[in-house]
């Protein structure tokens, strides 16, 4: 069976993130105000064939931790669900 | 016989005919060793060159720790023999698990090029046998992900054992502990921020990173 899944990887807290501060910086000058702790990461969406929603999950961890991720100054989420509209992304 | 120090060359990799140049300068033989290929031909030693190995893409380091040559270092790391990552070459080694940590963005979250002023903390290791503990060599850096980190207990682990080969002075991108170079436990692998091959001519403004490249050629043949 085929499933989409969405990995969304954030920085560590106290990791820098440059593009998150810059954004956060930007948005007073732009008259909004009331904003903070922004965090930029990615997010990756991908189709995968698997047994189950849990065999897709235990596949994508490993994936993560082998490839997508650096723990050391990452982690991340993965919400699969089952893919009716594959490719559709 | 001059030793052979490989210079590995992925796409998109920029400091490799520079690497080459501060090697061949010092009577040694560069050669360099492409990214596909799994062998690391006759090198003694081997040198992970900077630029921007397949685009940064992903995270500096994480495509191309997966290339083929990479295993053939791997390998060669796990004998013994001089492995040095300059640069991206550094976070390659991260990457690969071959060195702990790992390189996030400058503190100052600026891109930052400017000479640099090291000191050597230990002659223990394939980058620093020819210098001196508490030597200050002028040497310039180049890059954004250049900001070193690790959680506090690979910190202690990396004190205790001497593992810490070089750090800033002035720290000028947030890395923790002053760290611009450390080395495995072994102490044949060693991965640095700073490009000696870059301050290796009176012409370049230093040669100071000279000392840092005849270490590596004096470390071949010496069982780590």
């Amino acid at each position: 069976m085929k499933f989409h899944a969405v990995i969304d990887v954030q920085l560590h807290a106290g990791i820098a993130d440059p593009q998150g501060s810059t954004i956060e910086k930007a948005l007073p000058t732009l008259g909004f105000d009331g904003i903070s702790n922004v965090r930029a990461g990615k997010s990756i969406h991908l189709d995968i064939d698997a047994t189950d929603a849990a065999d897709a999950e235990a596949q994508l961890a490993e994936v993560c931790d082998k490839f997508l991720t650096n723990s050391v100054i990452e982690g991340a989420e993965i919400s699969v669900v089952e893919a009716a509209t594959a490719g559709a992304n | 016989m001059a030793p052979t120090i490989g210079v590995v060359r992925f796409p998109g990799t920029n400091c490799e005919f520079d690497t080459v140049e501060a090697v061949n300068a010092l009577g040694g033989q560069g050669e360099i060793l492409w990214h596909g290929d799994n062998s690391l031909a006759n090198s003694d030693a081997v040198v992970i060159a900077g630029g921007f190995a397949h685009g940064d893409y992903l995270r500096p380091g994480a495509i191309a720790r997966f290339s083929p040559i990479m295993q053939a270092v791997t390998a060669a790391a796990n004998d013994g023999m001089p492995v040095v990552g300059i640069c991206n070459g550094f976070q390659v080694l991260t990457e690969a698990g071959l060195l702990p940590g790992a390189l996030q963005k400058n503190a100052g979250l600026k891109f930052i090029n400017d000479w640099q002023m090291l000191r050597v903390e230990t002659t223990n290791s394939s980058l620093t046998n020819a210098a001196e503990v508490g030597q200050e060599l002028n040497i310039p850096i180049n890059h954004f992900e250049g900001n070193y980190t690790c959680s506090p207990e690979t910190l202690a682990e990396l004190k205790a054992n001497d593992q810490i080969v070089l750090t800033y002075v002035g720290n000028p991108n947030g890395s923790v502990g002053d760290i611009a170079g450390v080395c495995n436990e072994q102490r044949n692998v060693v991965g640095l921020m700073p490009h000696p091959e870059r301050a290796s001519h009176a012409l370049l403004g230093s040669t100071d990173g000279n000392v840092l490249m005849q270490s590596i050629l004096d470390s071949v043949g010496v069982t780590a």
